[in-house]
């Protein structure tokens, strides 16, 4: 089976637990303003890679995974490709490697119940409290995030929520808390993970000849990172 | 065998013989626990560091050097005592009579501290200069004998970092002796085995190793004459923990007082300081703050430790380092940790004192090392970039676990090995003068005999690896030759007396070589191999540049094609070299190191077929060309790890930057990811790893405004520097390197 594969990351050590190889795979159908990696979303571009030939680069790595560490399943959207992604998951399994699902949640939610089956976490980025942020920056619904939201629940996958925090737009405390409580509906839920917004993508878009649409926005600090994570951690 | 001072230790072995392991297997507590009982900086050691501080600001802001005495020669007893602050330091004993004062020490070479004097604005004595008018110094010596073609591969670049013009250093005492037997013991020791070897045949060997042990027996008593110029009698066994401290400096700075040589490690020495602190604690004479002001006024010693360097030196070996290595943690034989509350104090001056480059603070890892104290020493990486790690578990079957490091990343057990080291071959410059039919590729000179050039437009693998074969057998064999001459007079003339008359008398000898620009190599022959090379040639013929094309795997991407050429060069290499012999048959040992010198052997190395320019750096140690490694800091990783120990018994030295963020958000995380990246990575036999968490924003700021960051430590090599102490040109290098980041 072959999946189109963006790239990788041997050493990703903030995509989940532990140290972590990161698959990137090919294709996203939303165009989020802030989306740092333009360059996976065209669903044809990207290099052809089999199953196989991707579990043998991994193997390689499980010396570095200790006991929290693994494969996290990234993008793109890997519910695009789902049934690449689950053939590559329940690969994995099989070796007994920690598997963790990076998504948006747009995709289709069936073949979502699919890939959840191999997952061992999930990570959920929850761009927007509402549906009207989600139309005007990302495309997609909050709605269809909070049904796969549901499908994780029922399969009892452990759930991380993680949000961009874009200064002047989503950095309200009430928006983070907002967030939160949207998680916190789900009883699989574990934590929430606040990203700061950087603009170190500008490069990509320039290379690709394409604007930033989030140009004006100035990066998130640190420092506003933890006074959230404070409020967040008050809750 | 029996002393007071003795009071209280498990007897063994060690009360009948010369044996400090064994005196360590049966009186050390492992200690397995966290950081937490650690306690701070005293007002006192405040104090001190304050002004200590101020005068390295001071030698910095006069160029690097504070002062020089330049009217007497460096000795054990030639300088009267000097102090820091006498009235309050508890550990005393300097190089000169003034801290940071250096000595001259022209036993390795006359000319060399001559420019080295003037380098920083003073001139040798006519006093000095004319005593050593008729002696014959190590660099006399070597250049009597020294062959036409030594010089001409000497001179070309081929080799470099020959140790003919100072001391060649590498060798470490065991001075934990002094503290434990007192001097009167050793010279006892060696006095008997002098009148034994009496007894033997008096052929060449034999008389050379007799009178090696008159000048030990001698430089012993020097040794007790200095200790008491300071008003101390270390004839007899360090009674308590300070004495123990004590007495073992006093045995190292008599060390560094008559050599200077390259790297003055300081060997494994927490875990036997720590019985006598414990003693004291369990004695009730010692509280855990003046446990740690001891070691701390220690370490501050060991900060202040200098030699006089020429500038040239410095490009081969930069930031003025002295290598006093100190080898921390590792496993015992037994499966016991030899971790204990000393190595934990040993690290945590890192903190009470800041900061610094020296001691080269090395820790020998293991995948069984106690969990806490393997996350505080990645704690202790995040936080000040100054150690580096060392495999146990691969040294500990060849080495024992009594084992210390040379220099960088050199095991030898202490007080029974010592080592003949020296120099660099420069690999990439092999294949280009193999190409070039034993011409230097840069001035068109025949430095290697004379062979038929390669002849083709485009390099066929086959065909280079073959010319390769006999430049490399060539190159080998030099090197041997120029090794055994330095190595022959420098025990004829500069033979290291304190330090090895701290050494068993039957001491084991390696020979260690070293290799230049491996991933260079790699690369060239990959492209070679995989792409498509063309070869430009000058008027004269000769093989000046290249055209790749194609594609072609880098070493450091973990990939298998290119990897394995690594790995079958070194151990090409490492067999031909076997095949000459060498003086005093040493073992022959091979390492992939450095230091800084791979900015110099850049310069002097024409483009090679990777497509690196003439004259650009290469990377340093094992370590894939920056910029090349374009699967991520692991890939990077396994790539060095399949360097085996076993060719590389000198040690294989891979240096590994990551910005703080790629190894997580929060603090808790990025230690337990890096001790994860640790494991994965020794488990895998990997040899060594320096480890720097920085940004590389930091490293710019220091470049363009040094007083914003007057204490920055990078790891750079087999050793840690203060980035402020290397020259712009180095500090562009550094910055150049990769910095793993994820986003």
């Amino acid at each position: 089976m072959k999946g189109r594969i963006n790239s990788f990351l041997s050493m990703g050590a903030a995509d989940g637990p532990g140290v972590r190889f990161v698959v990137f795979l090919q294709g996203c159908a939303l165009r989020c303003s802030y989306c740092h990696n333009p360059e996976t979303w065209a669903p044809e571009d990207g290099a052809e890679w089999g199953m196989e030939e991707i579990a043998k680069k991994v193997l390689r790595y499980r010396p570095y995974f200790g006991i929290q560490g693994g494969v996290t399943i990234s993008g793109g959207e890997p519910l695009l490709q789902w049934k690449f992604t689950a053939a590559l998951l329940s690969r994995l399994k099989e070796e007994g490697i920690h598997t963790v699902l990076d998504t948006s949640g747009i995709g289709n939610l069936d073949g979502a119940d699919e890939v959840l089956n191999y997952t061992d976490l999930v990570m959920c980025d929850l761009k927007f409290a509402d549906n009207t942020g989600y139309r005007a920056y990302c495309g997609g619904t909050l709605d269809h995030v909070l049904r796969f939201l549901k499908r994780t629940e029922e399969k009892s996958v452990p759930l991380w929520i993680r949000h961009v925090v874009v200064p002047g737009l989503t950095d309200q405390p009430e928006t983070v808390k907002k967030i939160l409580g949207l998680g916190e509906r789900f009883s699989n839920f574990q934590r929430l993970e606040l990203l700061p917004f950087h603009k170190m993508c500008l490069g990509k878009y320039e290379a690709m000849g394409l604007s930033f649409p989030f140009s004006d926005f100035p990066e998130c600090s640190q420092q506003k990172i933890q006074a959230l994570r404070r409020i967040v951690n008050k809750m | 065998m029996e002393f007071l001072a003795w009071r209280g230790f498990k007897n063994g072995r060690w009360a009948e013989e010369i044996n400090v392991r064994d005196f360590i297997q049966n009186n050390y507590v492992p200690y397995e626990g966290t950081e937490d009982f650690l306690t701070g900086p005293t007002e006192r050691t405040r104090a001190l560091m304050k002004k200590l501080n101020r005068l390295f600001e001071l030698e910095q802001d006069l160029g690097g050097v504070l002062d020089i005495d330049t009217q007497t020669v460096s000795s054990l007893t030639s300088y009267k005592p000097g102090y820091l602050d006498q009235e309050n330091e508890i550990i005393v004993g300097l190089q000169t009579d003034r801290p940071l004062k250096r000595g001259v020490n022209p036993f390795g070479g006359v000319h060399m501290t001559k420019q080295a004097c003037e380098a920083y604005g003073h001139r040798l004595s006519e006093k000095v200069e004319s005593e050593f008018q008729y002696r014959t110094t190590h660099n006399d010596g070597v250049f009597r004998v020294y062959t036409e073609e030594i010089k001409a591969a000497r001179k070309s670049g081929i080799i470099t970092g020959l140790p003919d013009a100072y001391g060649r250093g590498r060798i470490i005492g065991d001075y934990r002796r002094v503290s434990l037997y007192g001097v009167d013991l050793l010279i006892a020791e060696k006095r008997r085995d002098k009148e034994r070897l009496g007894e033997l045949e008096m052929n060449a060997e034999n008389i050379r190793l007799m009178e090696e042990l008159y000048q030990q027996i001698n430089f012993l008593k020097k040794l007790k004459e200095m200790a008491l110029m300071y008003g101390f009698d270390i004839s007899g066994p360090a009674a308590d923990a300070k004495e123990a401290v004590q007495w073992l400096y006093f045995a190292y700075l008599g060390s560094i007082k008559e050599q200077n040589g390259a790297a003055m490690s300081l060997g494994r020495i927490s875990t036997f300081l720590d019985i006598y602190f414990e003693r004291d604690l369990v004695e009730g004479k010692l509280s855990e703050e003046r446990a740690q002001e001891i070691l701390d006024d220690f370490v501050m010693k060991l900060r202040m430790a200098r030699h006089l360097r020429t500038p040239d030196y410095n490009e081969l070996f930069a930031g003025d380092p002295m290598w006093i290595t100190e080898a921390v943690g590792g496993m015992g034989q037994d499966g016991r940790t030899l971790v204990t509350k000393t190595s934990y104090r040993l690290l945590h001056t890192l903190y009470n004192l800041g900061p610094s480059a020296e001691p080269n603070l090395t820790i020998l890892w293991s995948d069984k090392l106690p969990a806490g104290f393997q996350r505080y020493t990645a704690k202790v990486s995040c936080d000040t970039a100054a150690l580096q790690y060392e495999n146990d578990d691969v040294m500990r079957p060849d080495f024992g676990d009594d084992y210390a490091i040379a220099c960088c990343v050199s095991a030898m057990r202490v007080g029974k090995d010592m080592q003949f080291f020296g120099a660099r071959a420069n690999l990439p410059k092999l294949l280009l003068m193999s190409l070039n039919g034993g011409r230097d590729e840069r001035t068109g000179v025949q430095v290697a005999p004379l062979r038929e050039p390669y002849a083709g437009g485009i390099l066929e693998y086959e065909a280079v690896l073959e010319k390769m074969e006999y430049y490399r057998h060539w190159l080998t064999k030099t090197y041997v030759s120029a090794m055994n001459i330095i190595h022959y007079m420098h025990d004829k003339y500069a033979y290291e007396k304190t330090q090895m008359a701290l050494h068993d008398t039957e001491v084991h000898r390696f020979m260690a070589f070293g290799v230049a620009g491996l991933s260079v190599l790699a690369d060239a022959l990959s492209a070679i191999k995989f792409g498509r090379v063309e070869v430009v040639r000058d008027e004269t013929g000769l093989i000046v540049d290249f055209k790749t094309t194609g594609d072609f795997p880098c070493f450091g991407n973990d990939d298998e094609r290119v990897d394995s050429l690594a790995q079958e060069q070194v151990k090409l290499f490492v067999e031909e070299l076997k095949k000459n012999h060498t003086y005093r048959n040493a073992e022959h040992t091979l390492s992939i190191l450095t230091i800084t010198s791979n900015v110099v052997y850049g310069k002097k190395t024409g483009a090679t077929p990777d497509g690196r320019a003439a004259g650009a750096p290469f990377a340093p140690g094992a370590n894939p060309m920056h910029g090349r490694e374009r699967s991520g800091a692991l890939a990077a990783l396994n790539s060095v790890a399949k360097l085996s120990y076993e060719y590389c018994k000198d040690g294989v030295s891979n240096t590994f930057s990551v910005i703080p963020h790629a190894l997580g958000n929060e603090e808790e995380e990025r230690y337990a990811n890096l001790v994860s990246i640790m494991r994965g990575y020794f488990n895998q036999k990997a040899h060594h790893l320096n480890v720097n968490v920085l940004n590389r924003q930091t490293l710019i700021e220091a470049y363009e405004n040094p007083e914003l960051h007057p204490n920055l430590t990078v790891r750079v090599s087999g050793y840690a520097v203060n980035f402020n102490k290397l020259s712009k040109f180095q500090q562009q290098e550094v910055i150049a390197r990769t910095f793993h980041e994820a986003m």
